[in-house]
């Protein structure tokens, strides 16, 4: 890999960092509401494997689906920062203009398919994107991003089940961070590498350190290929760890800090840095400047953006629920 | 004109639209090799190829999940479930995905699948197998609900439904699979909006949707014979609902009978009736009155099952006590 893009990921990175946080400021400052998913501390995962995907190329992107935890993935995968942050504030210029809010980031543009609160509902979804893909005789894939939490749900065996089956060309993606929301996965689940439960559907599946990018983007690189050259289906695990709560409502009461800490110290960004800086790439000055001026893009573009839009209108309320055009020939009205 | 059964005319539509455009495609327990359990999709298989029609293992929710996704990138997904009971396994991808996803995507995406369904009772197959559920789904903003009554809409509407952008729930009925109707050779479609007068009257309207309209008319003909005129009127469609054509006629005969296969609470009559106090309360000339099933689940005993079912009798019924006769 070039430095160029060494440094770009390191940047990416820590980019997602700070628009988590600034999130995290604006929810104080009630200028978002909801409920807010932060991904603080797993960047490694998403910004690896999509760095090995089709992104960033419109309708030719390999389609990208995850849970609520979604503005990382959607932004790697091409959707703008600022309409993800004004879709933050419930902004008509927001991805999904105002309608869904953080858990809910769509990009149709960049086939982002969204983000879904039902924990595990992506599963079979993901895998219709894929039978799509497969029936147009395109060479895309789909990728399912998900917690280790999702797994417990039917879709996660069904979906396998069937995925395997039709040998659909999706990749799965198991972000094991160990909690569903606060229940650890021990009190929750009887298999604990969730790599090894697909084992049961016959399918390709690995595990991985997800907290070094290196290694995800090793990992995914192998995965994605399996998947695209047409061999079926693949389940990747990363262990990784989400240093925020599971939501702004989450005291994170049911962990110690001395296991937080312990994750801390194999932060992503940490990690990555200090092999850049070892490798002679980057300089922590480096660090630095990247910091202020992507402090000043989240400041002077993107909350810029967001604060300044406009809502949707009142009057818009019921666009969308169905087509807004419908043909009469199929629609009606009844000749009578 | 050719006389067609309930069950050829679905299976025709599938065909035309399968052979007309390569997105349709159809997914379903036993649909392919099998035919599908009321023949619905036979010689599809052998014709259109495994890629196309899908046989699916037993797992409702997510195979309904999969062709939702394949919609959302340019799919037409025909989804067959069995019964409506099944389906209720589904209802998380129905209701919680394919219903919101144009909105909460604000617009960017849609789901053109269509869930075909019998939903109804039939001869003795107990609870898990009688339910009706149709109040359920049009009670969710983001699907199309519809009850084709016959071979006419159940071709139709089929075809409507495939070529809509939205996704449309198709509730089908057990007892109508094998009833014959003659339908035109040519290609046609009809509406998925509008509600139709299936027999014009003067004394009192009769409203049904799927079976029950066949109730309807069986009443209208035993009332015909006691000098009353009846004017039945077929909803077809339950989501978005024809408020306009429930008006005129309320306001034509003046009395009204809502007979419905379901239960009565929080059901389909209790939307009629709802909508006709909202738009045409003074149009009454007295209260309408609402035929149903008793509020149990579905016994298996033929005479109990009976019991708990409304029949044209029962809507006969229905209509001397809006008319002031018992």
């Amino acid at each position: 890999m070039k430095d160029a893009d060494k440094k770009r990921i390191l940047r990416e990175m820590i980019f997602y960092r700070r628009f988590e946080d600034r999130t995290f400021e604006a929810y104080m400052e009630r200028k978002i509401g909801g409920f807010l998913h932060l991904y603080t501390g797993q960047e490694a995962v998403a910004t690896g494997v999509l760095e090995m995907a089709v992104t960033g190329q419109g309708q030719k992107n390999d389609y990208v689906v995850t849970g609520y935890r979604d503005h990382v993935h959607a932004i790697k995968t091409g959707a703008p920062a600022r309409e993800v942050m004004a879709e933050l504030y419930g902004k008509e210029t927001g991805s999904s203009k105002g309608r869904g809010g953080s858990m809910h980031i769509f990009d149709a543009s960049q086939n982002f398919m969204g983000g879904y609160a039902l924990v595990g509902q992506p599963f079979p979804l993901a895998a219709g994107f894929a039978l799509g893909a497969k029936h147009k005789g395109s060479d895309q894939i789909a990728i399912c991003f998900l917690g280790d939490g999702a797994n417990n749900q039917g879709t996660f065996h069904e979906t396998m089940n069937m995925a395997k089956v039709w040998n659909l060309p999706v990749l799965f993606v198991c972000e094991n961070n160990q909690y569903a929301i606060g229940t650890r996965i021990e009190r929750s689940t009887a298999v604990l590498d969730q790599y090894k439960r697909v084992c049961a559907y016959d399918m390709e599946a690995s595990q991985h350190d997800g907290m070094d990018v290196d290694v995800v983007m090793e990992a995914s690189k192998k995965a994605i290929d399996f998947v695209r050259s047409g061999k079926g289906p693949y389940f990747i695990e990363f262990m990784t760890y989400r240093y925020r709560g599971h939501s702004m409502s989450d005291a994170k009461g049911y962990r110690t800090k001395e296991e937080e800490a312990e994750w801390e110290k194999r932060d992503p960004i940490k990690i990555y840095s200090e092999r850049l800086i070892k490798e002679g790439i980057i300089s922590q000055d480096d660090i630095k400047a990247w910091e202020k001026e992507i402090d000043d893009e989240i400041e002077n573009d993107i909350i810029k953006f967001a604060e300044e839009s406009p809502e949707p209108k009142v009057e818009d309320l019921t666009k969308y629920v169905l087509d807004d055009n419908p043909d009469p020939r199929w629609i009606g009205p009844l000749q009578k | 004109m050719a006389e067609t059964a309930y069950w050829e005319a679905i299976r025709r539509a599938h065909d035309e639209e399968m052979a007309n455009d390569k997105m349709v495609i159809c997914m379903g327990e036993d649909i392919g090799i099998a035919g599908g359990t009321y023949k619905a999709t036979s010689g599809l298989y052998e014709k259109y190829g495994e890629e196309r029609v899908i046989d699916t293992p037993i797992s409702e929710n997510s195979y309904t999940g999969i062709g939702i996704g394949a919609s959302m990138v340019g799919m037409r997904p025909i989804i067959e479930i069995m019964s409506i009971n099944f389906a209720l396994l589904a209802l998380d991808t129905l209701i919680n995905a394919a219903a919101k996803i144009r909105y909460m995507s604000g617009g960017q995406l849609q789901c053109p699948i269509v869930m075909r369904t019998p939903g109804g009772t039939a001869h003795q197959l107990a609870a898990q197998h009688s339910a009706r559920l149709a109040r359920m789904f049009m009670s969710t903003s983001g699907l199309r609900v519809v009850t084709p009554r016959g071979p006419l809409d159940a071709y139709g509407m089929l075809k409507s439904a495939i070529r809509s952008n939205d996704p449309v729930i198709i509730i089908e009925h057990e007892q109508m699979y094998n009833l014959k109707e003659d339908i035109p050779e040519e290609e046609f479609f009809r509406p998925l909006e509008g509600a139709e007068v299936v027999r014009e009257g003067s004394d009192i309207t009769l409203i049904g949707y799927n079976y029950s309209v066949h109730l309807c008319l069986e009443a209208a003909k035993r009332l015909e014979a006691d000098g009353i005129s009846a004017e039945v009127l077929d909803l077809r469609a339950l989501k978005p609902l024809d408020r306009e054509s429930i008006r005129k006629t309320v306001e034509k005969t003046n009395r009204v009978v809502i007979a419905e296969e379901d239960e009565a609470p929080v059901g389909v009559g209790a939307e009629i009736m709802a909508i006709i106090l909202e738009d045409c309360f003074y149009a009454l000339d007295s209260q309408p009155v609402r035929i149903h099933a008793a509020d149990v689940p579905v016994p298996y005993n033929a005479k109990l099952e009976k019991a708990a079912i409304p029949n044209a009798d029962d809507v006969y019924q229905g209509a001397l006590k809006a008319l002031g006769k018992i």
